[in-house]
């Protein structure tokens, strides 16, 4: 399938957004760039898949928009440019429900719901927890350790 | 340091002359930009600089937590000064990048505060000079979210929150240093006692910066300061260190008078991509 059209109808923004299912995050790769809320959509015309980055220095940014544009070729889009917007900046919000069950799954804490300051341990659950340091292992994760069953884990930091 | 005098006509003859034998190459040029172009470079070379000193503790920090801290503070600069700097680039139209601005500008043509290029020093001057720095950027970042050139204010939306992050790390660590042990606390009072006299340049406005507030475009950075010491003044208390009365202020970074510093860093951080201009990653 190759579009031609200047125009992208709902077809194929729906094709597109599935192409992109599967895109994974270089850094956490068990949740995608969609549950991650870095594709922010489809604009139709002119045509583009938008893209926002999680932190301005983020150094995945560039292997994330590589890979886009290669589920795009993939997919058969390849006429599609990949853009990348600022505006409204990304915020923890823009995680998907299924976002957040996958990265507490793979024992990431994921962010608390704006206003809550509740970090519980992705292993126990325990809300006794404490910041190790600010940050992680990737500019999005902060280091923390559970005080009941003394694991420490990484949370996705609010922001 | 001495403070050093405005460029003069016979500067600008000797720039002429020396043109393509050195640093002092493309002052000229730089000073010929129009103003917003200026203010773009002031804004990231800032972040760009302050990254590169924060780069240089990477494997060399007291512990790991602190390691991927400053690390982690310098790349969210970097991607600050990244932004800030491609879009001075393109305003200026002659087809210069974010990039080519970073790693092909002698020292004569950054436009960065002199704070941000001061020596790494210990852990203690290297949080006393974040501090200052991030205090400063958030207060500037929240106003410049309001300003008439859309670029600017979207990046700054996403700096500030950001800087928020850098700010409350280093007032942190100004707590428990300053309220820690007696070498601790004699180690903080020494970082700031390095950093006073710049702390003056960070508010300073020249004629280029007021024609761009009159427009918008610019924050008004004479507003900045109530918050700037109130927020000095809370974190101080907090540590149990004294405020000292500000001493003579050096000033220059704005219009390319800088310390020593500069040059050395430029030299680490300019190094690759002048000994190979064509290579790619």
């Amino acid at each position: 399938m190759t579009v031609l059209n200047a125009v992208l109808d709902a077809r194929a923004e729906q094709a597109i957004m599935a192409a992109l299912a599967d895109v994974p995050d270089p850094e956490i790769p068990v949740v995608s760039v969609l549950d991650l809320g870095i594709v922010r959509g489809v604009r139709r015309d002119p045509p583009a898949v938008l893209i926002t980055p999680t932190y301005t220095g983020c150094p995945a940014t560039h292997v994330i928009e590589q890979s886009v544009r290669a589920a795009l070729n993939e997919a058969g889009f390849s006429a599609v440019p990949v853009e990348t917007v600022l505006s409204p900046p990304w915020t923890t919000d823009w995680i998907s429900d299924a976002g957040r069950a996958k990265l507490l799954a793979y024992g990431i804490a994921p962010p608390s719901p704006r206003g809550s300051d509740v970090v519980a341990c992705p292993q126990c659950g325990s809300t006794d927890t404490r910041e190790v340091s600010r940050f992680g292992s990737t500019p999005c994760k902060a280091l923390w350790r559970c005080t009941d069953c003394l694991e420490p884990f990484d949370r996705f930091k609010c922001h | 340091m001495p403070s050093l005098p405005t460029i003069s006509p016979e500067d600008i003859r000797t720039a002429e002359h020396a043109r393509g034998h050195g640093a002092i190459g493309d002052m000229r040029a730089a000073e010929w930009h129009p103003a917003h172009f200026d203010y773009l470079l002031r804004l990231g070379d800032d972040s760009l600089i302050l990254a590169q000193r924060l780069a240089e503790w990477c494997g060399h920090a007291p512990s790991v937590e602190v390691d991927l801290s400053l690390a982690n503070m310098g790349l969210d600069l970097i991607g600050q000064a990244t932004l800030f700097l491609d879009h001075g680039g393109a305003l200026e139209g002659k087809g210069r990048s974010g990039d080519t601005l970073a790693f092909h500008r002698d020292v004569l043509a950054f436009r960065n505060c002199l704070l941000v290029e001061q020596p790494n020093g210990d852990f203690a001057q290297t949080i006393a000079r974040q501090f200052l720095f991030a205090t400063y950027s958030l207060g500037l970042f929240e106003a410049l979210t309001r300003s008439t050139d859309p670029r600017i204010a979207e990046v700054a939306a996403k700096a500030v929150k950001e800087v928020t992050y850098h700010a409350d790390l280093a007032a942190d660590w100004v707590v428990r240093l300053g309220d820690g042990t007696e070498e601790s606390r004699t180690r903080m009072i020494a970082g700031f006692d390095w950093h006073w006299r710049f702390v003056e340049e960070l508010f300073d406005q020249d004629e280029l910066e007021l024609s761009l507030v009159a427009q918008g475009i610019a924050a008004d950075r004479a507003a900045l300061r109530p918050a700037f010491d109130a927020a000095l003044a809370r974190t101080f208390a907090e540590a149990k260190l004294e405020l000292p009365p500000l001493p003579f202020a050096i000033r220059g970074g704005r219009v390319g008078h800088h310390s020593e510093h500069l040059g050395h860093l430029l030299a680490t951080m300019q190094f690759l991509p002048r000994t190979y201009p064509d290579a790619k990653w």
